[in-house]
């Protein structure tokens, strides 16, 4: 791991009886986009708060291109840029207003904070807001411009924390398109997030957490793996939903989960040939109108590794 | 990649500096909504609120810390300038005036104004030490009494004798007096009044002093450790 830029190990930290983080352990190589998966309260708010260096941790340590988050915590803070799911802008002040302001201090001069702000309008396709009050920008538009403020001194470790909760699928693709010209700039990304689709599309190594640790890591191709392909089979009558499952699962072995009143999902264990499965249904009698085999999503590994129940819908 | 990362070492100048562009952020916010000056001017400005999520941002970043109450109070002071302004002209209309000439007069504003940025340090750090905005809006009534507990619109000789001691020695009653003095406006100070009334001048210069005192390193050490 000589080119981590990104090191945790060991992190804990508690507030009171709440224990965050449990033994945090996690690498980014540079240059590579990483995933924080994980529940609500498992942990990925608190780490990236220590990683930027906003509160200390209790035990262990981090550093970020080599320096101590907490010791060396001026040169970390000159070398990232932090983004989250609340847009830390000042919404009194207008989209250029507010990227002169912090390019000031980012301690750049006048005149470069002043061209700095205008590029970033420029690139990030904020310029025809640039003059207007952020209190009237649209959630997706002020994401942006935290976003890009947070790119002002073009930092070596960018830290999306939940950049899109709460954004409309457009909003959504067009923060996405931006942090993917991040990334071909060469910036490092650890991108924390609560849809399993935005690390899909983004991430090149995702680590699931759960309660302050991390309990999988691997790319989502590794990840999706390591669960086995998905069975999918959609009956022609629904009355034959009960008799279906009991095959399905004396055959494979694994709970079906239903996916509408006429359809069930099921993970298989290696070595399963669809073809055996069709011929147990056939035998007793059951008519599928469709039964087909695919790769499982990310949230069905994410449900599967964070040991909660699969949804039932 | 870190093309302008900034040297650690000038921590001063960079307080200064950062500073004097976070005053820049709240003259800016003024602009874009000067209905604010008004509230001021009725409201006198009780607690500075540093939360919010671009404190974090302002945490996050490589700049002075302690530049983010200095820029606040900064802003505070010079925010008071036009609303004494305004405060000299409604008076000079209603047809008051100072009788002393040009120093003592200059002498009386710069003692409220002395004032006023140590009260201000009083309002981070309060600010500093409330949780959310609710409970901030919940705890401004709770300093209104200190203007009415003074001499500034009724003498304190006719108050209840517990009432009297916090009039008496209330910083706000200790300014009214000095700038009664100051102006040559008709002063209420009686025989055997208490200390800050007798040496209204001096009492509002070391109230200051011991607010400032007090306050700056306690808010500036507040803000260090928020978060934390």
């Amino acid at each position: 791991m000589a080119d981590s830029i990104v090191i945790v190990e060991g992190l804990h930290k508690s507030f009171g009886d709440t224990h965050a983080l449990q033994g945090l352990n996690l690498t980014v190589p540079r240059g590579t986009v990483c995933g924080v998966l994980g529940p609500n309260g498992a942990g990925k708010t608190t780490a990236i708060r220590i990683l930027a260096t906003l509160c200390d941790p209790d035990a262990g340590y981090a550093t970020i291109s080599g320096f101590d988050v907490v010791r060396q915590s001026g040169k970390v803070r000159a070398r990232i840029g932090l983004a989250g799911q609340y847009a830390a802008v000042d919404e009194k002040l207008t989209g250029r207003g507010n990227l002169r302001m912090f390019g000031r201090l980012f301690h750049l001069s006048r005149t470069r904070a002043y061209q700095r702000a205008d590029e970033l309008l420029e690139r990030f396709d904020l310029l025809e807001a640039a003059d207007r009050q952020v209190a009237g920008y649209s959630g997706g538009m002020r994401r942006r411009l935290d976003l890009i403020t947070s790119l002002i001194l073009r930092p070596d470790v960018l830290f999306l924390d939940e950049p899109t909760t709460g954004l409309d699928p457009r909003s959504r693709g067009e923060i996405w398109d931006s942090v993917r010209e991040l990334v071909a700039d060469g910036t490092t990304v650890l991108l924390t997030t609560q849809y399993l689709d935005e690390a899909d599309q983004l991430a090149d190594d995702i680590a699931i957490i759960d309660h302050g640790r991390v309990i999988a890591t691997g790319t989502p191709d590794e990840l999706k793996a390591t669960i086995g392909d998905r069975l999918d089979i959609v009956l022609e009558e629904p009355n034959s939903f009960h008799a279906a499952a009991t095959v399905v699962e004396a055959h494979t072995g694994a709970d079906a989960a239903a996916t509408g009143s006429d359809r069930l999902s099921v993970a298989l264990p290696g070595g399963f040939r669809l073809a055996d499965i069709v011929r147990e249904l056939d035998r007793a009698g059951i008519a599928a109108a469709d039964v087909s085999l695919r790769r499982p999503t990310l949230d069905e590994v994410f449900l599967r590794l964070t040991d909660h129940k699969e949804r039932v819908s | 990649m870190t093309t302008f990362a900034p040297p650690m070492n000038h921590q001063l100048r960079w307080t200064i500096s950062d500073g004097v562009t976070l005053i820049g952020r709240e003259l800016d916010r003024l602009r874009q909504d000067p209905g604010q000056l008004i509230a001021m001017l009725i409201f006198p400005v009780i607690m500075v609120v540093l939360f919010g999520y671009v404190m974090d941002r302002f945490r996050s970043m490589p700049m002075a810390r302690s530049a983010v109450p200095f820029g606040q109070t900064g802003a505070d002071f010079l925010i008071g300038l036009p609303l004494l302004a305004v405060m000299v002209g409604a008076g000079l209309l209603v047809g008051w005036e100072p009788h002393r000439g040009f120093i003592p007069t200059a002498e009386a504003f710069l003692l409220m104004m002395l004032l006023r940025y140590a009260l201000s340090w009083v309002g981070v750090y309060v600010g500093l030490r409330v949780k959310n905005d609710q409970i901030a809006n919940a705890l401004v009534p709770l300093f209104l009494p200190f203007t009415m507990l003074s001499n500034s619109f009724v003498p304190t000789e006719g108050m209840p004798a517990w009432l009297r001691v916090i009039s008496d020695w209330n910083p706000v009653s200790a300014i009214t007096a000095a700038s009664r003095e100051l102006f040559g406006n008709p002063s209420a100070a009686a025989q055997g009044a208490a200390w800050p009334l007798a040496h209204p001048i001096t009492a509002v210069f070391l109230w200051s002093i011991v607010l400032l005192l007090i306050f700056v390193p306690l808010s500036i050490h507040a803000y260090h450790r928020k978060g934390r």
